[in-house]
Order: structure tokens, then sequence, then C-alpha cells
């Protein structure tokens, strides 16, 4: 009986601790009005993507009577060169891009992370090696050497893409957490952690990542942004081979020519609107984003 | 320390010091830099195009006895050619030959269209890359620089917000959406640049030269890449300036050069200008990597004939060395700018020099 309150008091004190973080969470969140919107658009873009593609039929057929139709209600943003519905095309085209930009986020976060917090804790040699490693990689253009890249091999699914993506951009990454954990590293708390003797894990995972969450998600954001530029750089080229997504949309208009025709703007506006707004919905994100990590700027009002 | 070592140095000055003094000079470590980076990148190139699974040269075999129904040794000796590389040696061989002929400026002949050497191709078409994205970074960096600084002193005023949001608007926004938009509204719907005529890289029978003709054409030409570079790299120079000097606003320097009474203008030039810009001269050098790589994408909206567009043109038809040395010459360049901006920053900023620039 007695146990059987106290649990239900420690659930209780559990469910109004979280609604209390969350409270705060949201304040921080909003707190920041661009911010703000970013993250709604975000979580809109995100809608499109995962949830539109339930509810809007896929567009298959083709219909010669329906060439470059213009909005109507039957198709909200007219039809394309073969008469296939353009609003369907956005949203069943954003999935493949938005995975990718997460995924390819990811992976380089987790290598900038690793290698930049290793170099600066560890030292030594391998930090030399790395660092000028970085430098090297640095000056050495992405995007070209992508383009090359698919020439060689054929970069058809995302996963091997936003790879190859994540490894091409760990060198900016890896210098900003590493000169980040150098500054952490100097502080009196990392100082009495070691003393403590409590492990070269425990200092990285508890002591040092926690205070540069706002560094790591702030470059997180910058690898989306890298990756969408590229994802959609290389298809709009014609240099990689995907399926249905706002990159091969441009590039569909670009070669049939339908920039050139008055009735076709939809058709081109269509995923440069949405591939410009997505860009610029993660880059207002990141500000809220530094809102959040970033108990000091927030300290400083 | 220091002060020990200096004072054994002016006693006898060993070769091995003089040694030692050369190889920790700033400027002579940044060239062995770069130096170390154009290696990196022409191995990396090396290995990428013989080690890939689907080895571009077995391809290349595969498609003349297909093509011209060649037996496979006439195949594999006209490849051999094409590439400048000797098949049956082993691999280290070939990368030894690989290494000397590119230092003797030799990267092989076109596969497409056969007799033309590499290094023509890239003579032919890369000026006109560097001539549009030069001018189009130097006009961006000025527009960005005295924006950011004019914002930065009137930050109360009515059109800063609004001059601050276009800036961070068109920095956030791919470079190629801002090219296609350019195009489509520019070109298409008001039809207010003849985008037909402007095509290529100048009008076809132009006697080129020092004439006002010519550089008329030439501008006219290259309007709209140039535009596009402008607009979508000011907003980055426009913040960043714009923060430097707010920053540098505040500096005890600056409040002490106001107590001393110096006029306005001097401490705007030689006190807040020169140091708030400095970090932008590091960034001027990265961006020049950045835009001759999105040049590819520019070029080939505006069916600008520069050398992203060859690029794109040897990657579509597999002409090998000819996409290697495409992309070997674009990171030169990068790498030459890189070198360039070491150097300024150096001249700029002494304390680089002396602490070793890290």
């Amino acid at each position: 009986m007695a146990s059987n309150t106290a649990a239900a008091n420690g659930l209780s004190r559990f469910l109004s601790d979280l609604g209390h973080s969350f409270r705060i969470f949201l304040r921080n969140l909003t707190r920041n009005k661009v911010g703000f919107v970013g993250t709604l658009m975000i979580l809109g873009f995100i809608f499109l993507a995962f949830i539109m593609p339930y509810f809007v039929p896929a567009p298959h057929k083709a219909d010669i009577t329906k060439i470059y139709e213009r909005p109507s209600r039957e198709h909200l943003l007219g039809t394309d060169s073969q008469g296939k519905d353009i609003w369907a095309q956005i949203v069943h085209g954003g999935r493949d891009i938005v995975v990718m930009a997460f995924l390819t986020g990811m992976i380089a976060t987790f290598i900038g992370v690793s290698l930049g917090s290793l170099s600066a804790v560890i030292g030594g040699p391998l930090d030399s090696f790395l660092t000028t490693l970085a430098d090297v990689w640095l000056t050495i253009p992405r995007f070209p050497l992508l383009a090359v890249l698919a020439g060689l091999i054929t970069l058809n699914n995302i996963i091997t893409l936003a790879l190859i993506l994540a490894v091409l951009s760990w060198a900016g990454l890896y210098r900003a957490i590493r000169a980040q954990v150098f500054s952490i590293k100097e502080r009196d708390y990392i100082e009495a952690a070691t003393a403590l003797g409590l492990g070269l894990r425990h200092i990285i995972f508890s002591e040092i990542l926690p205070n540069m969450m706002a560094y790591i998600a702030i470059n997180f954001t910058l690898a989306m942004t890298a990756a969408i530029y590229a994802q959609v750089g290389l298809v709009f080229l014609g240099l990689v081979p995907l399926t249905r997504n706002w990159g091969v949309m441009i590039n569909l208009a670009w070669t049939q020519g339908a920039i050139f025709f008055r009735d076709s703007i939809y058709f081109i506006m269509a995923p440069v609107v949405a591939i410009a707004l997505f860009q610029l919905s993660i880059v207002w994100m990141s500000r809220s984003l530094e809102e959040i990590f970033n108990p000091r700027l927030r300290a400083g009002r | 320390m220091s002060v020990a070592t200096a004072s054994q140095g002016k006693a006898k000055v060993s070769p091995g010091r003089i040694a030692r003094t050369i190889a920790s000079n700033y400027l002579v470590r940044r060239l062995g830099k770069a130096l170390f980076t154009v290696w990196f990148v022409t191995t990396l190139i090396f290995f990428l195009v013989r080690l890939m699974p689907s080895n571009p040269i077995e391809v290349y075999i595969n498609e003349l006895i297909v093509q011209y129904s060649l037996t496979y040794p006439e195949a594999r000796d006209q490849a051999a050619s094409l590439f400048a590389i000797d098949l049956d040696a082993p691999l280290w061989k070939q990368y030894v030959d690989y290494m000397g002929n590119l230092v003797q400026g030799n990267m092989g002949t076109s596969l497409r269209s056969p007799g033309t050497p590499v290094t023509a191709i890239i003579a032919r078409f890369l000026p006109w890359t560097i001539f549009s994205v030069g001018v189009g970074l130097l006009i961006s960096f000025s527009i960005g620089m005295t924006l950011g600084m004019l914002s930065a002193y009137r930050r109360d005023s009515a059109w800063e917000p609004v001059v601050s949001a276009i800036g961070s608007f068109l920095s956030s926004v791919p470079d190629y959406i801002i090219g296609i938009l350019l195009l489509v509204y520019l070109g298409v719907r008001w039809e207010i640049v003849p985008i037909h005529a402007m095509r290529g890289s100048s009008t076809p029978g132009i006697q080129p030269g020092f004439t006002l003709k010519f550089i008329k054409d030439i501008f006219f030409h290259a309007a709209l890449p140039i535009a596009t570079y402008v607009l979508a790299t000011f907003g980055g120079w426009l913040l960043t300036m714009k923060s430097n000097t707010i920053s540098t606003l505040g500096e005890d320097y600056v409040t002490v050069a106001r107590a001393r009474g110096l006029t306005e203008g001097r401490i705007t030039s030689a006190y807040v200008g020169r140091n708030a810009s400095l970090p932008l001269i590091a960034q001027l050098a990265i961006s020049i990597g950045f835009v001759v790589g999105g040049s590819i994408l520019i070029e080939f909206i505006f069916v600008y004939q520069g050398i992203g567009f060859q690029l794109r043109e040897a990657i579509n038809t597999r002409d090998y060395p000819v996409m290697q040395g495409i992309f070997l010459v674009i990171t030169m360049a990068v790498i030459l700018s890189n070198l360039l901006a070491d150097y300024a920053y150096g001249w700029l900023d002494p304390r680089v020099r002396i602490a070793g620039g890290e």
C-alpha cells in the first residue's frame, strides 16, 4: 500500500518534471522567432514527405491530352510535359531528399565528433596526423570530386550517397569539434574528472559532449544543407540516376525545355521552391537549436 | 628557452640551424603543405581511376572492341596510348610514369575527340572560368564588405534588418537555384535579357584582343554567371563582416583611439576595417574553391563554355582522361588561391607569421 503510493508519487513527480522540461523546451524553441518558424517548416516538410504520400496517389500514368495544364482543383500545381500531376510528384519526391539529408548529417556528425574528440583528448602524433589530413582535405573542391566519383561508380542508392557525402565532409566538422574539445578540455571540471580517474569514455561522453551540443547541432545542420546541395546538384546535372525526387524533377523540366514554355512555370518552379524552402528551414531551425543547447546564450539576455 | 637558443644561434650559425629556420618559416611551411596537397590529390585520382570496380580503362577497351570490332590487343594498345599509361607495367611503375607525365604537363588525350590533348582542352576553357568566377567574387566581396560595415555602423537604421535578411536568405539558398531563377524570370518570363544570344563564352567569330568590342562581348556573355556568383556569395561576406565589425568596435584599442581624438575616418579604416576584414581573407580562399566547384552547375545552366561545363560533358560521356585532368586543374587552382591567401594573411597580420598561423 505504502510502496504503491510512493510509486504513484514518483510517477506523478516524474510526469510533472517531464511537463516542466517540455515547457522549458517549448519556451526556448519559441524564443527565437525565426528559429521557431524554421522548426515548424521542417515539421511541415517531414509531414509532406512521409505522411502525405498515403493521401496523394503516386503520379504514374502519363496523359498526353493534359500537357502543361494550369493549376486547377484536380491538379493543384498543374501538370508536367507528360500530363502528370506536379503536386503528386512534389509529395512523392521529398522522402529521398529528407532521408538522405538526415542520414548524411548523422554519419558526418558521428565521424566528426569521434575523430575530433579523440584527436583533442589523445593528442600527440594522431592529432597532428589528423589535423594535417583535414587541412589537405579541406582544399579539395568537394563538388567536383563528387561529380568525378559519380562518373566512376554508380551512386544510385541513397545510403551509398549519404555515406560518401558524409566521408567527404568530415574535415570541416572535425576541425570545429577538435577546437571546441580543446577549449573545454582545459576547464577545471575536466581536470577534476581526470583526477577522479573517471576514464576516457566517461570524460568524452558525459563531461565534454553535453557541453558541445550547440556546436554539434549547428554542424549537423551544416552537413545536412551541404548534402542537399550536393545531391540535388548531381541529380540536376544528370550524373546520378535516382527516381522521383525534386532534383530529378528539375532535371526533367530542364532537359525537356520546360523553362522556355510560358505554361510550364509550375513544372520547374515547384521543385525549385521546395528545395529552396527546405534549405532555408534547416538554416533557420539551427538558430533555435543554438538557443536550446547553449544556455549561456540565454543567460546573456 | 627561446632566449637561450637565440644567443647560441648568434654565436655560431650551423647549416642544420639554417635548415631548421627555413623549415619553420611561415611561407615555406605553407608552400610545403600546398605541394603535399597537390601530390595527395593526384595520387588519389590515379588510384581511383585504376582501382575502381568498373575500371574505366577496361570499360573503354570493351567499348572499342564492340564499336570498331578491334581485337583485344589492338584495343588495349589504343586505350593505353590515349590514357598515356603502360598497361603491362606493374602498378607502381604505372604510378611513377603517370606522375612523370604530369610533371611534364602530359595528361593524356581525350577519348571522345581523339587526337586532342587534355591540356589543350584545359587551356582553351579554363580562362573563361577564371574570368567569370574571379570577377564575380571580386564584386561580391566588395559589395559584401561595404554593406556589412555599413550595417554594423548603422545598426539602428530601418534598412539594416532588411539588408541582413536578404543577405541571410541568399546565402542559405543553393547557387544553382539562384541561377535557375535568374534564367527563368529575367530570361524567359520577363524577357529582360536575351539569353539565347548570351550563351557561350563569346560571340563566334569575334576577334580576341584588348579592344572595347571584345571586352564588352565577354562581359555580355559572362553577365548571368557573374550575377549568380555575386548573388549567391555576397550575403555570406555581409553577415561575417557585420559581426566582425561589431565585435571589433567593442575592442579596447578602438575606445583608446577615440579617446586619443583620432578622426572617425582613420578609426574606421586603420583600426576597425583592417582588423574586421582579416578573417575574411582566409574565407575568400575557401570560397574560391566552393565557387569554382559550383561553376559546374552554373555554367551548365547558362551554357557558359568554361571548365565546369567541360567537366560535366566529360563525366557524362565517360571521357576519363579529360575528367581527371580538369579535376586536377580545378584542385590546383584552389590550392594556389589558398596559398596566396595564406601569404596575404601573413602579410596583413604579422602575428600569424610569428605564431605559426594555427
